[in-house]
């Protein structure tokens, strides 16, 4: 049963001031962590252009991932834990790039175009699993993400060198098989970031990622006007109704899984292209939890996710993340603290809203009981 | 009878895992005869991890039988049990009565942690697994920052530099490594069979059977299977799922310090983090299911997951030469049989 958690958003029936206290009240979870972000900036004694800076430069390689995550909830699957299936097959294409030496824009169109047939067809593997484990689509999504990880490091541990043969010594370990821990890119950085760039104020801008976001944002919201977005939204609703009204419901979330998959294959290239070098067993392995918890820091919850959520969510997000080392090492000394906490912070938020979703529906499923 | 058959019959009496793990490792074993590897000492490290691991493997079963399903959130017990042994290495505590004073010191503050854990699943009703998992993650994350601010100050267990905060592996060297690994060991073609690990293992899992079959182990065991009749014949099936829950944490800290003596270190900070999802594969390839776990289960499980484990590594390395392919095949394995295991939950409608 999906029953929604947010509260209706109707504007409060009571005069002028209690607006404010509603505001406040549904924006509770983004609102605390903007004070804890305030707190944690002024404690880094981090020069604030610095913090911006970064910020911009974070918001524009983590965006496109995190807005990849909005559909699946619209269509009452959860959360995507799955999204680190999307970036393999993004780093699929990022391999082929790599192993043909394709440089510049044209090696990130190259990657994109070769990654999506990989990103579709895990997608939809995916989604045929999820079919199967209605109403525990979280847990199955985490172990599926994991389960990938190992199939991941199988392929390209044992399946270069041996099934695909890779005459390139700058990509392949030493004794021939397998790729190695770290492949260099850049070849490709900065291919969309600095396409076209410009500086105000010391703050660097890169116009075309964010124009990819601007896309994906509008993509989001064109999607859930259509007959397709009805049909999730319904799904989201109830999806025993939706079942019963003749809705394919089994393969409008395949559908959902899809986009959602390939979206996040894109992300990581785009997230890549930004930083230069790719991690080949471990750059995939946190997408999933650091985009989820960023979503949910914005104000989302397991049944509902905005673009606005994601936008404030990944900001607030990753300030948390630039100032928290820095001001650990300030408060306590140490800068390990700051570390852990920030990843206590993607753990707890994720763990948290987890239990409040999980709780209401008890609390809900129990109601009804006592209404029969 | 043709093999399809065969096949079938197999699989519908032990499970699919089961079946599949057992052919895996019959094939490996296969393998290392032909490779003439050492055979007997593959046999004695594997009973070494059979011991060291059949703890934490235990932990599932009251967890499982009490309804709340496989426990993703074991680290919870995990951290308490390396607190304990923190604390008996604090004390200055040596040998076989450092770790026994660790299991009884483990004992109380799992079950505190239990409960809490426990009364957070009572509240969650059906999706004990998403919640414990990320409950597991966070508890073990701001851990993290608890063992750097903890107040210990044996110089063996913080940093030498700074002198403030845990290392993050911890020797057992001189303390409690392998106390039961060694006690009353046998001689097995110059490698040693740990006795007292195994005797260790054997008196938990008598222990948990005794207590299945008690009057409480059987009103939990029914209040697993079915709570709304449960609660109709005067079960309180939250108290029932709530002792399931403190028994398989205060086992999942006595499992922990069993692994430690074993393995010679403790290791702290991230280290817990995915312990739960290897005891819950090994649970499940011993036939269990979501619904349903026996000490058999665990015994088998444990056996055949170790075992795998421990055979496959040399028989892969003298195959071909590639790094770390028994960790991708543990990956491969434990997450395959959890995921199996969650397609035949069924679904929530």
């Amino acid at each position: 049963m999906n029953t929604q958690l947010a509260t209706p958003t109707k504007p409060a029936a009571g005069k002028s001031g209690n607006w404010l206290l509603h505001i406040l009240r549904a924006n509770m979870v983004p609102l605390m962590f903007l004070a804890l972000c305030i707190g944690a900036t002024i404690a880094s004694e981090l020069p604030l252009s610095f913090v911006i800076n970064e910020l911009v430069v974070r918001l524009s390689r983590n965006l496109f991932l995190v807005i990849s995550l909005i559909i699946p909830v619209i269509a009452g699957m959860g959360l995507n834990f799955a999204l680190v299936i999307g970036a393999m097959a993004g780093q699929v294409g990022l391999i082929a790039v790599k192993i043909w030496d394709i440089g510049g824009f044209n090696g990130f169109l190259m990657a994109i175009l070769f990654s999506t047939p990989f990103a579709i067809l895990c997608g939809w593997l995916t989604g045929l699993c999820l079919n199967k484990t209605k109403g525990r689509e979280m847990i199955t999504s985490m172990i599926l993400g994991f389960f990938a990880n190992g199939a991941w490091q199988a392929v390209f541990l044992l399946g270069i060198g041996t099934v695909l043969v890779v005459n390139n010594p700058e990509i392949v370990l030493k004794g021939g098989i397998g790729l190695k821990n770290a492949l260099d890119y850049k070849f490709l950085q900065y291919s969309l970031d600095k396409m076209v760039y410009f500086e105000v104020g010391g703050i660097g801008i890169p116009v075309m990622s964010f124009i990819a976001v601007a896309v994906l944002c509008w993509f989001t919201r064109f999607i859930v006007t259509t007959k397709l977005g009805q049909e999730f939204r319904s799904l989201g609703q109830d999806l025993h109704i939706a079942q019963v009204a003749g809705i394919p419901t089994d393969k409008i979330r395949l559908i959902a899984i899809t986009i959602s998959t390939v979206l996040a294959a894109w992300g990581q290239i785009i997230f890549i292209q930004n930083i230069g070098t790719l991690n080949t067993y471990n750059s995939h392995e946190q997408v999933g939890m650091f985009s989820i918890a960023a979503l949910l820091i914005g104000g989302a919850t397991v049944v509902k996710a905005t673009i606005t959520d994601a936008i404030v969510g990944t900001a607030l997000f990753h300030t948390l993340f630039i100032v928290s080392p820095q001001a650990g090492n300030v408060l306590f000394g140490d800068a390990q603290i700051g570390e852990f906490f920030r990843v206590f912070i993607a753990y707890g938020v994720i763990g948290m809203s987890l239990l409040l979703h999980a709780w209401h529906k008890y609390m809900e499923a129990k109601r009804k009981l006592l209404q029969e | 009878m043709n093999p399809m058959a065969l096949w079938k019959k197999l699989t519908d009496k032990y499970g699919f895992p089961k079946v599949c793990i057992s052919l895996m490792l019959a094939i490996f074993f296969i393998g290392a005869f032909m490779q003439k590897q050492d055979v007997a000492a593959m046999l004695a490290d594997s009973t070494v991890r059979i011991a060291m691991n059949g703890i934490l493997v235990l932990a599932m079963v009251p967890s499982i039988v009490s309804g709340t399903g496989l426990n993703f959130g074991l680290s919870l017990g995990i951290i308490t049990g390396l607190l304990a042994g923190c604390i008996a290495i604090e004390l200055d505590m040596r040998g076989m009565s450092a770790f026994l004073w660790a299991v009884v010191m483990s004992i109380p503050l799992s079950a505190i942690m239990g409960y809490a854990y426990g009364w957070i699943l009572n509240k969650v009703k059906g999706d004990e697994m998403t919640v414990g998992t990320y409950l597991g993650f966070s508890v073990v994350s701001l851990m993290s920052i608890g063992w750097l601010l903890l107040p210990f100050k044996s110089p063996e267990m913080i940093w030498a530099i700074g002198g403030a905060g845990l290392r993050t592996t911890i020797a057992l060297s001189g303390r409690y490594a392998k106390v039961l690994d060694d006690l009353f060991a046998i001689p097995f073609f110059g490698s040693k069979l740990p006795t007292g690990a195994v005797l260790f293992f054997a008196l938990f899992c008598l222990l948990m059977w005794l207590f299945l079959k008690s009057k409480t182990g059987v009103a939990m065991a029914a209040a697993g299977d079915n709570p709304k009749f449960a609660a109709a014949s005067g079960i309180n099936v939250n108290r029932q799922r709530m002792i399931g829950t403190v028994i398989s944490t205060v086992l999942g800290g006595i499992g922990m310090l069993v692994y430690a003596q074993s393995f010679g270190f403790l290791q702290l900070y991230q280290a817990p983090l995915m312990m739960p999802f290897a005891a819950t594969a090994a649970v499940l390839i011993g036939g269990a299911s979501a619904r349903k776990a026996t000490i058999a289960h665990v015994v088998s499980g444990t056996i055949l997951f170790q075992a795998l484990l421990t055979v496959s590594l040399p028989v892969i390395n003298a195959a071909m030469n590639v790094g770390n392919l028994s960790e991708i095949i543990r990956i491969i394995v434990s997450n395959g049989v959890i995921l199996y295991a969650l397609t035949k939950v069924g679904g929530g409608h």
